[in-house]
């Protein structure tokens, strides 16, 4: 069969999980639910697989394969299908995103148990698959915009999993509406467009580029702003990038899903698969590169202040998808896309691992209370290891090798990028220096309570289950988290899950290492036929010193992250008080939240209750019904004194009427 | 001018004068007498009009039944001496007016273009016109059906009648009447709600108002001391 | 002789009925002046046989003396029954109609 028809059958699975999940979920037992979810799955990655096989089989040329199952009308000329496009890029993207989702549907199974909501979550997870694979694997503008929405739904849902916790549902409403942002940018863009190209086709779109629009036309570069604002939205990038760190009130697994492997990741697939038209519009690039870089660093320096364990592990990730950013708007694609990859692993593999913590710590996940967990937790530890090395970009695992792709690429270009290089190497070194502050002040120093219970051998429960973050009481009923935890060490399949990632975490670089081979790049490379930018790669050499300098930059940071947490202990108090402002800016995440509450939110309720004050109750009550309330019963009341009620008044009309209508006969007779 | 001119005019007058004292007498009683007399002048006219019939049942139903009818209902009532001014100030001027207004435009018909065609002979007519013979073989013949019309209903004002004129128990309580009438149901509920005695809804308590921002996260919000004591 | 003498007196009448009907406000008094009314007419129907030697004027005219009995009858039950519930008799008073 055709590559492509292995495609829509990648599709398939997680569609039949989700539907029969939702249909069947009451006739399914304990873990039943998961299982199936996770087997649909496994089964699309494998279908993935056998795609991948089938297009390495045809010729480098024959690579780009369009498939349509259904052909909307034509209306307006919009040729909208219900497309795939299986091309390298869409079949990478495939793999990367059925195997970390197969592999945390299998985490899942075992960290979800006991929730009310077993069956419901795993179906959405699958939901969620689904839509992100219709996202990378759409071949026109309408079924990314469709995947995309669908993405934005799933994520939606998955946050607000535990929707009697008002914290959960708040998260999930606000990232919903920064999300319909993007979504706006994203329609809007793919009009711009259509409306030059007339047409939705990728490909056809993309031959047509050089033709359609002029060098750095002012019409193209707006909508490549507009594609980057959605793809800003989805990878959480600054200015839109509040709703991330908040998108952590979701279950752990969804947190390593979407916000870090995967869905974040969407931007930079829009930015590498829209690359004809960023190319033509290289003012566009910058801006995203910019905006990629200013995240990169910002979200370094807050993950450097925070203490809830989830969010340094957020903040992480939006700084990670800075480096990608930048790397597919300067033309590193194969670079951006490799550190998609890894990072992939290493920050499910992290998320994970940081699951498995929090359960020992029976929910609560601040920093502050942690403390001394490496006899306890050996195979977390190991996790948060592994996954913390790989960050900080110590060779030789995968992370090294991908970011300093990244980094490497941008010193070759040269002129202003080299700016951006550097200041890529300075977020690399806070990148080492927050990971691992958080694994020493985690795993490292006196045991905490929890830690010694577990030692012993009990697992530590919460007697009255909290909010991590407000500490309000709850209970364990449906909408709220399980009463059970369930850590790394007791439970098989979060073992198996984390360990299959750690090896990919580490090994995962082998497939570009500089001067002995290109797999990535080579693999990438029909689809990134007609870049220009692209095509100059720098030199191994170039490449090995690059990579010397981040290995030399990643052992600073864990030396002087080992100084701070481990080696003199009482420093990082005298350096907060010494920067005490600063630390005030990081720790309240440069206060982005007040400045869009400030500029956004306050503006739109004042507007709202302007209009409930004023166009509602005035306008519209007062006004308008009112009116006509008004004027009917003044009509009424006026006809109605025709109605007196006494006879004569009533006889006189009839005479009156009599003699009109006599006089009327009388005039027109003579 | 020959007799049945002057006959007509003194009937005419008489006719009209009556009208006038029906209208303008203060007394009912005097009112009914004036229109009995008015009656007897209009079977005069219709004498003179060669309808000896109309005229006879005139005399007999209308003067002689109908207004002994009304002579008892007015003894019955008793009709007040209503004084002329308190005959509602508007009506006072309005009512003259408009009759006045009403009768002029009739008799400009009347004597007006639209009549000019009237012959002054009138139609030649036989000896048996107007004879109750003829009438009566009129209604038997042509106006059957009107003559059967006429005695149903007849005998509709007749149950009418009765029905108005019957004493019946007492009055309707109307105090009863305006409760059922008035009773006004408690809001949010229907004439169903009512019958089976659901209570009311409970408006929703309003949730505090919170902004959608996430608050920055406080330094040791969760149950417990930090145990860190590094700070950073 | 002259027909539009008799339609003359006719027209007469009716004013004088309809005045009445308007000015006074004992229904006793009202009935009597809507009899003047159907008088005239009477008289109208009448004047207009003789004229066009066809007798149907004079048995419209009885019958409307018919319906005149009737609604008289009706009218003075109405009057009867509002006097036994101790209602004032007087047009302007009785204005339940009143909207």
């Amino acid at each position: 069969m055709a590559a492509t028809t292995f495609s829509w059958l990648v599709l398939l699975c997680p569609l039949v999980g989700t539907i029969a999940i939702a249909v069947g979920f009451r006739r399914l037992q304990g873990r039943g639910a998961g299982w199936i979810a996770t087997a649909m799955i496994f089964l699309s990655f494998a279908f993935a697989v056998v795609t991948l096989a089938l297009v390495l089989g045809k010729s480098p040329h024959h690579r780009e394969l369009t498939s349509t199952l259904w052909r909307y009308d034509f209306s307006a000329g919009l040729d909208a299908k219900l497309q795939i496009l299986v091309d390298p890029l869409s079949v990478f993207m495939v793999l990367v995103v059925s195997g970390v989702s197969a592999l945390i549907h299998l985490y899942s199974v075992a960290y979800m148990d006991s929730d009310r909501g077993y069956a419901r979550y795993f179906s959405y997870l699958n939901f969620f698959v689904l839509s992100m694979l219709l996202l990378v694997l759409a071949g026109n503008f309408i079924m990314l915009i469709v995947g995309w929405a669908f993405v934005g739904f799933a994520s939606y849902a998955l946050i607000s999993f535990w929707y009697r916790r008002r914290t959960a549902t708040r998260a999930g409403i606000k990232a919903f509406v920064i999300n319909v942002v993007g979504d706006v940018g994203l329609v809007l863009g793919t009009f711009i467009i259509f409306q030059h190209a007339h047409s939705v086709e990728y490909l056809k779109v993309f031959h047509a580029t050089h033709h359609v629009f002029g060098h750095d036309s002012a019409t193209l570069v707006v909508a490549c702003l507009l594609l980057g604002l959605g793809a800003f939205a989805k990878s959480a990038q600054i200015p839109l990038h509040t709703w991330l760190p908040d998108a952590m009130e979701g279950p752990t697994p969804v947190s390593a899903l979407i916000h870090a492997a995967t869905m974040v990741t969407a931007g930079v697939y829009l930015i590498a698969r829209m690359h004809p038209l960023f190319e033509q519009a290289p003012t566009a690039a910058d801006v995203t590169a910019i905006g990629g870089c200013l995240t990169l660093l910002i979200a370094a320096t807050i993950g450097l202040a925070v203490t809830d364990i989830k969010r340094v592990i957020a903040y992480s990730t939006m700084s990670q998808i800075g480096y990608m950013i930048m790397g597919v708007s300067v033309g590193a694609y194969s670079a951006g896309l490799f550190h998609l990859m890894t990072h992939a692993f290493f920050k499910a593999l992290l998320f994970m691992s940081a699951g498995s913590l929090i359960s020992a710590m029976a929910g609560d996940q601040s920093l502050d209370r942690m403390g001394g967990f490496r006899k306890a937790m050996p195979f977390t530890f190991l996790g948060f290891m592994v996954g913390g090395l790989a960050l900080a970009g110590l060779p030789p695992f995968s992370g090294w090798l991908s970011k300093d792709d990244i980094l490497g690429f941008l010193d070759h270009r040269g002129g202003g990028f080299l700016v951006l290089g550097i200041l890529g190497y300075i977020g690399a070194f806070l990148t080492a220096l927050y990971t691992f502050r958080m694994i020493f002040r985690a795993f490292f120093g006196e045991p905490a309570a929890q830690a010694r219970e577990l030692e012993a051998g009990h697992l530590a429960h919460a007697d009255v289950p909290r909010n991590p973050a407000t500490g309000e009481e709850e209970d364990t009923d449906v909408g709220f988290p399980g009463a059970e935890h369930h850590i790394a060490e007791r439970d098989p399949p979060m073992k198996v899950a984390m360990g299959a990632l750690a090896v990919l975490a580490v090994i995962g670089g082998v497939l570009q290492i500089p001067g002995v081979d290109a797999g990535i790049e080579r693999f990438l490379e029909p689809t990134f036929a007609d870049s220009v930018l692209a095509r100059s790669t720098p030199s191994t050499s170039a490449d090995w010193v690059g990579l010397a300098i981040g290995a030399v930059i990643a052992v600073a940071g864990i030396a002087v992250a080992y100084r701070l947490w481990i080696a003199a202990p009482e420093t990082p108090g005298v350096l907060r008080r010494r920067f005490a402002p600063l630390y005030t800016l990081f720790v309240n995440k440069w206060y982005f939240d007040e400045l869009i509450d400030l500029v956004v939110v306050r503006p739109a309720l004042m507007l709202g209750r302007l209009g409930d004050s004023v166009l509602e109750r005035v306008v519209v009550a007062r006004g308008i019904t009112g009116g006509t309330v008004g004027v009917v019963r003044a009509g009424s009341a006026a006809v109605r004194r025709a109605q007196t009620g006494l006879l004569r008044y009533y006889a006189a009309g009839m005479v009156i009427f009599i003699s009109a209508v006599a006089l009327y006969f009388l005039v027109s007779s003579s | 001018m020959n007799g049945t001119a002057v006959l007509f005019f003194i009937a005419a007058i008489g006719a009209l004068s009556g009208a006038v004292g029906v209208v303008t007498l203060r007394n009912p009683f005097y009112s009914v007498l004036a229109l009995v007399f008015h009656l007897v002048s209009l079977a005069v006219l219709f004498l003179l009009l060669h309808a000896q019939f109309v005229a006879a049942a005139q005399v007999i139903v209308y003067a002689g039944a109908v207004m002994v009818l009304y002579v008892f209902v007015v003894a019955y009532v008793g009709g007040g001496q209503e004084p002329l001014t308190m005959g509602g100030a508007t009506f006072r001027f309005l009512g003259p007016l408009f009759g006045a207004a009403l009768a002029a435009e009739l008799i400009i018909a009347v004597l007006g273009s639209a009549l000019q065609g009237i012959s002054t002979r009138g139609a030649h007519i036989g000896p048996a016109f107007g004879t109750p013979e003829h009438i009566g073989e009129l209604f038997l013949t042509k106006f059957l059906f009107p003559f059967e019309v006429a005695s149903i209903l007849l005998l509709v004002a007749a149950v009418g009648a009765v029905v108005l004129a019957r004493r019946r128990r007492g009055l309707e309580p109307e105090v009863e009447m305006d409760r059922r009438v008035r009773m006004t149901r408690p809001s949010f509920t229907g004439t169903m709600a009512e019958a089976a005695g659901t209570r009311l809804p409970q408006p929703e308590p309003q949730g505090p108002q919170a902004p959608l921002d996430s608050e920055p996260e406080p330094a040791g919000a969760t149950g417990g001391e930090p145990r860190y004591k590094g700070g950073w | 002789m002259w027909i539009g003498g008799y339609l003359v007196v006719s027209a007469l009448i009716f004013c004088v009925g309809a005045g009445g009907v308007l000015m006074r406000r004992n229904p006793l008094v009202i009935l009597l002046c809507l009899e003047l009314m159907l008088n005239a007419a009477n008289l109208a129907l009448v004047a207009f046989a003789r004229m066009w030697g066809g007798e149907a004027g004079q048995i419209f005219a009885l019958i409307v003396m018919v319906v005149a009995a009737c609604e008289v009858t009706v009218g003075l039950g109405l009057i009867v029954a509002i006097y036994r519930r101790r209602l004032p008799i007087d047009v302007d008073e009785l204005r339940e109609l009143q909207g």
